[in-house]
């Protein structure tokens, strides 16, 4: 166990001037467990500004997910606040939590298309959940959101024909078909190509100065994070461990951030999962 | 004193355990006829189930009603013919159909070739997190995904028990009139005689419905609740074969005590 410390105390706000002061999500002191004797996420306080790629880094299983789950209203946090918009998350009731959910797009870990539905319908899906929009017009708005994502000629195809770099651009491409204010990223950048992950980490960032929309992104590439994000969060052991600019992290000396940004095995995340002592271990049989 | 302690905390443990999951089952159902108004609002997506439930199950079951109406002519021949009755061949062969073969057989094959399909289906969307991706874009999985299967096996059973039975009956026809060269008019004019649309057509007719719904109801509940995993969605397709397949003995029996009852028998 590590002592937990913040590289960069000040919150995104300070560190981007630029940013506005309304912020998109906030989490105040959330506290959730699947088993609540054991919280995966303890007093997790987080700021995401309006207008700002984030990103939410830390190992696997480490609560990364949990917090978009808590941020979409999936799960309800067993204490503190969950903020999106300024209305409380988990006081919504049935028809407030899907109005929220219209204002936010979301892309899974590996796309989550519908594989029943070929890629035009699968854009299509929420403009014609949500809208009475013609069907000329729903045309022209899938293709305008598979053009912005560099697929109109796979309008026709089935999620099965598309490659993984592919099928995560026509999630994105789904994600923002109802314009939404947030988006939130599980895993974009996982299993892809060079060439795909630099694709998706680009649309990210462009799709979000482009649209005005607030992106929330949850990973552990960090090289690529790096590239396109606003502001970092390290998670560790269900705490915030670190967190800053991208330029903060680069200088971080912080161990766990070192860990994490060099890819070393072994620091304050061990190498090894706590086990009896190895001599002991292996001379048990002896005694 | 300790093991019969164990065998009675286990044995608790069964059957609040089963009486809880009946409750959920309840609450499913109720969620799911909550739901079927916005359901029915995209009638194409009933109508594109019934096709996957129903027309694509159409081979297993008239096959299975042609070969269950020809053995069933052979056997009732055989014994008829020892008290000279041969000639009831047709009325024994639709009676059996009508009444009791075709729901049956037609509800578990229907459960082995549609219910297993429904629910590794949700499971798989399930485990590919496609009802999650639904309901972030503020679309209920259980009006979107959900009531139309449900819906569909409710409607489709009773059609494919009709083409059961009729299949079934031709299979007894060609038996029996064909083969066997039992006279046709005796053949048709016994079981059109014999027949009754109350009770025994409508009796078939309320069975298949019920059988319908419990296994549509069992399929889809499986595979909404199953286990995100291959494995999850593997034994979840398994559990709903079983249980439907005991669901629809169990009720039949139930069924047809109160439908006895019904007619005075």
């Amino acid at each position: 166990m590590w002592v937990v410390r913040v590289t960069a105390a000040a919150s995104p706000q300070t560190s981007t001037p630029a940013c506005p002061t309304e912020n998109a999500v906030v989490l105040d002191a959330v506290t959730y467990g699947y088993d609540p004797r054991r919280p995966v996420l303890r007093g997790i306080d987080m700021t995401i500004p309006r207008g700002k790629v984030v990103a939410i880094m830390g190992g696997s299983g480490c609560g990364k997910t949990t917090i978009l789950r808590l941020i979409g209203g999936q799960l309800q946090p067993q204490a503190g606040r969950v903020l999106v918009a300024g209305e409380s998350v988990p006081d919504m009731d049935r028809d407030a939590l899907y109005a929220m959910r219209r204002k936010i797009g979301m892309l899974f870990q590996f796309g989550a298309l519908f594989t029943d539905l070929n890629v035009f319908e699968n854009i299509a899906f929420t403009l014609r959940e949500h809208t009475n929009l013609p069907d000329e017009l729903i045309r022209d708005l899938v293709l305008m959101k598979l053009n912005a994502v560099g697929l109109r000629g796979t309008a026709h195809l089935e999620p099965a024909e598309l490659s993984g770099g592919m099928a995560r651009r026509v999630a994105l491409a789904r994600a923002i078909a109802l314009d939404p204010m947030l988006v939130l990223y599980d895993e974009p950048f996982a299993g892809l190509d060079p060439i795909s992950l630099g694709v998706v980490g680009q649309l990210i960032r462009e799709l979000n100065d482009a649209l005005g929309i607030t992106s929330v992104v949850v990973t552990h590439d960090v090289y690529e994070s790096l590239k396109i994000v606003d502001y970092l969060y390290f998670v560790s052991e269900g705490k915030i461990v670190a967190s800053g600019t991208p330029d903060e992290v680069r200088a971080s000396s912080d161990p766990f951030v070192r860990q994490f940004v060099d890819g070393q095995p072994d620091g304050p995340v061990r190498f090894h999962y706590p086990a009896p002592p190895y001599h002991k271990a292996l001379l048990a049989d002896v005694e | 004193m300790s093991d019969l302690a164990l065998a009675l905390r286990r044995l608790g443990g069964t059957v609040t355990g089963g009486v809880a999951r009946l409750g959920y089952m309840a609450r499913f159902l109720g969620a799911i006829l909550w739901q079927t108004p916005m359901a029915f609002r995209r009638l194409h997506l009933t109508v594109r189930e019934i096709y996957f439930s129903g027309v694509l199950s159409l081979v297993i079951i008239l096959m299975s009603g042609l070969f269950v109406g020809m053995v069933l002519a052979l056997q009732g021949y055989e014994v008829l013919q020892r008290y000279g009755a041969q000639e009831q061949l047709g009325l024994v062969v639709a009676l059996s159909l009508v009444r009791e073969l075709a729901p049956v057989i037609g509800g578990l094959l229907f459960a082995s070739r549609a219910g297993s399909a429904i629910t590794a289906e949700i499971g798989l969307m399930k485990a590919t997190e496609q009802l999650s991706a639904m309901e972030m874009m503020a679309v209920d999985p259980i009006a979107r995904v959900v009531a139309p299967r449900f819906w569909a096996g409710v409607v489709s059973m009773p059609l494919l028990a009709a083409l059961f039975s009729a299949f079934g009956i031709f299979g007894g026809y060609l038996i029996g009139v064909r083969m066997i060269e039992i006279d046709a008019g005796a053949f048709w004019g016994q079981m059109q005689a014999g027949v009754k649309v109350w009770p025994d057509i409508t009796n078939g007719v309320i069975k298949s419905i019920v059988f319908g719904a419990a296994v549509s109801l069992i399929a889809v509940l499986e595979g909404y609740d199953a286990k995100p995993t291959a494995e999850g969605v593997s034994s979840a397709t398994t559990r709903t074969v079983v249980i439907s397949s005991l669901a629809i003995l169990a009720l039949d029996f139930v069924l047809t005590a109160f439908m006895f009852r019904g007619v005075g028998l």
